[in-house]
């Protein structure tokens, strides 16, 4: 079986976003680009998967949607440990748009598990993992905290409210991870991001896919008041401020 | 022309966010000059599907098939779809949870309809049909304008109030055929705690992180959150150490929440854990470091060390519930 991995290039999560061009653009001006963290924690569950012979994975492949200049994002997963990559071609205009490219890259390579995480930490959109399985007419499973492969049977974990369901899902299908997948991301070695370099990154050029939606401009959010300081001797105080100022207790 | 509103029910109740959605929906619909419907799947009684009424949509549409017990992300969006077109809606709202994170994008490409996902309010415009909703995970927000003839909007949870307006609304069993062959995933077990008030539902969450110290320090943490009805909460090092359990976590990678109200103790405020409790309507900090950032979110604060505030904390809350 191969798996496939689809990850998106966003800032590093602790960059202070500004915006240039009557703010309808980020200042990508020294921002420091990372795989989005869910598709890093997507990533190292799919390795740990492969990792494991007797699940019968025999590779896992990273896909892309981005200009050239995201390659050194697409050389980090595979120096994780990533055996391949695709990369399309093109600047991800939004989700659908994404999902279109990558729906047409599946259809020509195929794969039997494709693993997206929920959301990208940029635009928030939590939707092209699920808008690539209806393309490509696959099931889907959302809030996935877990999988594993037992006796050739996919067994998922989706996240419920106070629990979780354990479902059986045959291949192909799209898993949309979220936190608990893995525990924490697999860190590149010296050997992997050595081995990265000749590692192969397949090119494909986009197909013409319209967007369904447009940025029309960012806006930073409303600053707070200035935080109220209550002495640490008298917390009776706060409970006060919480009851009659806040009116939240 | 309407606007369809997908009500999820757990064990065939609502909760307050099915309420949300059906006030945020008729708003719409007002927007719109139309009317709102709900869509309700599953087993719910006609006394439960009535609540929804109390929240301004006209029809109350319950589809209830043995192959829609469980959440199939392949079923559920045929379903949806099919009433959607039946009833001409030009906007579907779902929640954006889990449920809604699943299901939206799949009516995306099959109706070919934009979504705006994360949506905190109205629309800023229906003509050009504009939402305001979350970007950077909440470091900042988007206008972003859907360019398709239908369009889908998930609400971010505990943003929009309850707004009660009767509209005489009818109640309507829809007969949809539902080929059991569609439904590929299979729940072989359900595991879950109950009695626990959730994260996500929580009007009040009551969170600690590293400046807790240990794992074994959380008991007038979480004598706090029980005496207030609250859940607790963690930040990121707390259940990366093992020391709460990950379903915990607040913050960007975690759970985003906008409870009324957020206790943090002994948290410093990393970027990302702001980005996860930053819609919380009122933030309480509790922190050593009079410095740390999380006072630049906070409305109310403390500086010193938790485990000498939160008893004392503790001991106030019991003397102002009279406890």
């Amino acid at each position: 079986m191969k798996i496939l991995v689809c990850i998106s290039n966003v800032p590093d999560t602790t960059t202070k976003v500004k915006f240039v061009d009557g703010n309808t653009k980020l200042d990508t001006t020294g921002i420091q680009w990372i795989i989005n963290p869910w598709d890093e924690l997507s990533l190292t569950r799919a390795l740990e998967v492969k990792d494991d012979a007797s699940t019968g994975i025999k590779s896992v492949t990273v896909a892309h949607v981005g200009p050239a200049t995201t390659e050194p994002t697409i050389r980090k997963a595979l120096a994780i440990g990533a055996d391949d990559a695709i990369r399309i071609n093109a600047e991800p205009t939004d989700a659908y748009f994404v999902a279109a490219q990558l729906a047409e890259v599946v259809k020509k390579e195929q794969f039997d598990i494709i693993v997206c995480g929920i959301e990208s930490s940029d635009f928030n959109g939590s939707s092209v993992g699920g808008m690539l399985s209806e393309f490509l007419g696959y099931p889907s499973v959302s809030a996935v905290s877990g999988l594993k492969i037992e006796n050739g049977q996919v067994v998922i974990n989706r996240e419920i409210d106070g629990g979780k369901e354990i479902i059986n899902i045959p291949t192909p299908f799209v898993a949309i991870v979220q936190k608990g997948i893995a525990k924490e991301p697999r860190i590149a070695a010296m050997r992997g991001i050595m081995m990265a370099r000749t590692k192969p990154i397949k090119l494909y050029e986009p197909i013409a896919i319209e967007p369904l939606t447009q940025v029309v401009s960012f806006e930073m959010p409303k600053p707070r008041a200035a935080c109220k300081f209550v002495d640490a001797e008298n917390p009776k105080q706060l409970i006060e401020l919480l009851q009659n100022e806040a009116k939240v207790i | 022309m309407s606007v369809l509103v997908f009500t999820e029910n757990w064990d065939g109740k609502f909760k307050k966010l099915s309420f949300e959605l059906a006030s945020y929906a008729s708003k719409i619909a007002e927007m719109l000059n139309t009317d709102a419907i709900a869509l309700s799947i599953g087993n719910v009684d006609e006394s439960e599907l009535k609540k929804l009424g109390s929240f301004g949509v006209k029809k109350i549409i319950n589809v209830n098939n043995e192959a829609l017990k469980n959440l199939d992300n392949q079923a559920y969006t045929s379903v949806i779809a099919e009433i959607a077109q039946k009833e001409g809606s030009k906007v579907i709202i779902l929640s954006n949870n889990n449920t809604g994170k699943g299901l939206a994008p799949r009516l995306s490409v099959r109706l070919k309809a934009a979504i705006g996902a994360g949506v905190s309010q109205l629309p800023l415009s229906v003509s050009p049909f504009t939402v305001y909703k979350r970007a950077f995970s909440g470091n900042a927000f988007a206008h972003l304008e859907l360019k398709t003839d239908v369009k889908i909007i998930t609400l971010s949870q505990n943003s929009f109030e309850l707004i009660e307006s009767a509209n005489g609304a009818s109640i309507e069993n829809a007969n949809v055929q539902v080929d059991g062959s569609i439904v590929k995933t299979q729940v072989k077990e359900v595991q879950k705690q109950t009695g626990k008030i959730l994260i996500t539902d929580a009007e009040i969450v009551v969170s600690g992180g590293r400046g807790m110290k240990s794992p074994d320090n959380w008991g007038p943490l979480e004598e706090l959150a029980k005496l207030l009805g609250a859940a607790t909460a963690c930040s990121r090092p707390v259940s990366d150490e093992g020391w709460r359990s990950h379903e915990e976590h607040t913050g960007q990678t975690g759970k985003i929440i906008a409870p009324n109200l957020y206790f943090a103790i002994g948290i410093s405020g990393a970027t990302q854990h702001i980005a996860g409790v930053s819609s919380s309507k009122f933030i309480v900090a509790i922190n050593t470091d009079k410095d740390a950032p999380i006072f630049s979110a906070a409305q109310y604060g403390i500086i010193g060390d938790a485990s000498k505030v939160l008893p004392k904390l503790v001991e106030a809350v019991k003397e102002a519930k009279g406890k």
